[in-house]
């Protein structure tokens, strides 16, 4: 189950990030998770959120260059090795890692991985012959 | 020290009476040699039997850029190719470049102009020239060279780039005579001190900049910085390089050779030609020039002209310093840019929208162009590396097309300012 991030493009100038938090909040939209990723002039903002097309369509709106991707989302358990197992499952196949970022759900012991995947598909495929849950979109926004 | 003083210092009514002659020599000449200016001549109704005096280069056509581009890469030549014996381009930033071919003659023409040059700033056999200019295509390396040669000092032909070696170099042969584009010699001072080396102790004491507009600030800064007396110098591909025009020791105005190059200021919206101290376009005809003779060439250059005879004992026209352009070339680094260029290279990249802007600055003495690139929706990429690696598709792209670096910045769209009609295409910082 493919899920869809929302990524921005930043350029790196005193309260831009702050800008795209309060458009997002304004709207109501709660971000699950994020990473930015940034070079000497700008930087990329990643978002998960609960309402990535309301996210997308008010970026969008305020001038921001946005675009959605597929990502996925998977469990991890919150212990040494937990990662290990996913990337090993990667490892013996020709899925390519692009980024990845993590974070910690509240209502369990277990981590969220998202990665950012050239063939999400086959990923999928991967990982579920390896026994490794991968998160639908729905349970990303209700977490 | 006045290297030619016959022509140099020549009574005005002389020199008027010499430059006629040459002039009616010179129309005859391209009319009956070059079909470029004959046709040109024609156009006009003008034979060259209507040019007896000087002043009646009023009734001659004008030669444009576009026009030099147009007879790339051989349409001016006025004599037969095998007589040929060098030939040197502009950079050739905005499409084709200028082609000037030197016949055995004109190398020894443009030799007597360079050495003139040289001896404003007393370059004698005992010196040591420091040649910094590039040497190639570029006709700075080669034009101090020859003028060197003619005086008989040594030169030495380092070309440009290897600053440490520079100095190395400078130091070690106690070198008395600089030569490189103004902004360069700051940034020599700059890793002088950086390296620890006192140009106090060194032995350059004049220096002869050009190939980029400079202002008397910076000569100040360059003159306390590397101890030396720094002059102006002026020249440009089409007409020969290096050599038109340079400052004289009282640094009061450019002395243009105009036994050679004669010049006229006209207004650049009429062609009507204006008097002494009246601010237009600098325009030159060679008189002597053999291989590639140039007919009232409009430099674009904005300037004054000053009849005046000098302290200095030469009674050759002075014109002021550059004080701008009429067109939007820039000049970086001593490379001349059309902002029309960088557009060409930029909207010949898939997904690029016309809005860019260009930051041009000096930082550590040299010049810097930044080429502002908005974003948009077919260009991002979540991925950093398509980015970066976009940023670097198109700094090559310029950099082929302009033979210079710039650094590419992308930014947020409509971050560059639109404005009624025509954009501002253009930041220039630099305080010169």
């Amino acid at each position: 189950m493919k899920l869809k991030q929302i990524s921005v493009f930043l350029e790196n100038k005193k309260g831009r990030l702050a800008e795209v938090t309060s458009l997002i909040a304004a709207e109501k939209i709660n971000i699950r998770a994020l990473s930015l990723a940034d070079t000497t002039d700008f930087g990329v903002l990643r978002l998960i959120v609960n309402d990535p097309d309301k996210c997308f369509d008010v970026l969008k709106k305020n001038n921001f260059v946005a675009q959605q991707t597929d990502v996925i989302a998977v469990e991890v358990l919150d212990k040494p090795g937990g990662l290990q197992k996913i990337l090993d499952a990667f490892d013996d196949t020709d899925v390519n890692i692009e980024y990845m970022y993590a974070f910690v759900e509240k209502k369990s012991d277990n981590a969220i991985v998202i990665f950012r995947i050239d063939q999400p598909d086959r990923a999928i495929k991967v990982l579920e012959k390896n026994k490794i849950t991968v998160l639908s979109s729905e349970i990303i926004s209700k977490l | 020290m006045i290297w030619n003083s016959h022509y140099e210092s020549m009574e005005r009514e002389k020199l008027i009476k010499i430059q006629s002659e040459r002039l009616c020599e010179m129309v005859d000449r391209v009319y009956r040699k070059v079909p470029f200016y004959r046709k040109r001549l024609d156009e006009k109704g003008v034979k060259p039997r209507d040019i007896d005096h000087i002043s009646d280069i009023t009734k001659l056509p004008f030669l444009t850029k576009d026009d030099m581009r147009d007879v790339y890469p051989f349409k001016l030549l006025a004599v037969d190719p095998i007589d040929i014996v060098e030939v040197h381009t502009s950079s050739g930033t905005t499409g084709k470049p200028v082609v000037d071919a030197y016949t055995r003659q004109d190398i020894s023409l443009w030799s007597e102009a360079m050495a003139r040059t040289l001896a404003m700033g007393d370059t004698s056999r005992t010196d040591s020239v420091h040649n910094a200019y590039g040497y190639g295509l570029f006709t700075g390396g080669l034009g101090v060279h020859y003028g060197a040669r003619l005086i008989g000092a040594n030169v030495i032909p380092i070309s440009g780039g290897n600053t440490a070696r520079q100095l190395a170099i400078l130091q070690d042969f106690k070198s008395t005579v600089l030569t490189c584009t103004p902004s360069y010699s700051l940034y020599l001072a700059e890793a002088a001190k950086e390296q620890g080396l006192d140009f106090k102790k060194m032995s350059v004491r004049v220096g002869l900049f050009g190939a980029e507009p400079w202002s008397e600030g910076m000569r100040r800064e360059i003159e306390s910085k590397l101890h030396l007396k720094a002059l102006d110098i002026y020249g440009l591909t089409e007409i020969i390089g290096p050599g038109v025009s340079s400052e004289c020791e009282y640094q009061d105005g450019l002395h243009i050779c105009e036994d050679l190059f004669y010049p006229e200021i006209i207004n650049p919206k009429t062609g009507d030609v204006l008097s002494d101290g009246e601010k237009g376009e600098l325009v030159i005809t060679t008189l002597t020039k053999q291989g590639t003779p140039v007919l009232r060439y409009r430099t674009r250059d904005i300037t004054y002209l000053n009849h005046e005879p000098c302290r200095c004992g030469r009674t050759a026209v002075r014109m002021h310093r550059l004080l701008g352009r009429t067109d939007d070339m820039l000049i970086i680094r001593g490379v001349n840019v059309f902002p029309s260029q960088i557009e060409e290279v930029l909207l010949r990249i898939e997904g690029i929208e016309p809005h860019y802007q260009l930051v041009i600055d000096r930082r550590e003495q040299l010049d810097n162009l930044e080429v502002l690139v908005e974003m948009n929706e077919r260009l991002f990429s979540d991925e950093i590396k398509n980015l970066e690696r976009f940023e670097q598709e198109i700094s090559e792209g310029l950099y082929s097309a302009l033979g210079i670096h710039t650094r590419v910045k992308l930014v947020e769209p409509k971050s560059i300012p639109r404005s009624e009609g025509k954009a501002k295409r253009v930041v220039d910082k630099r305080q010169l």
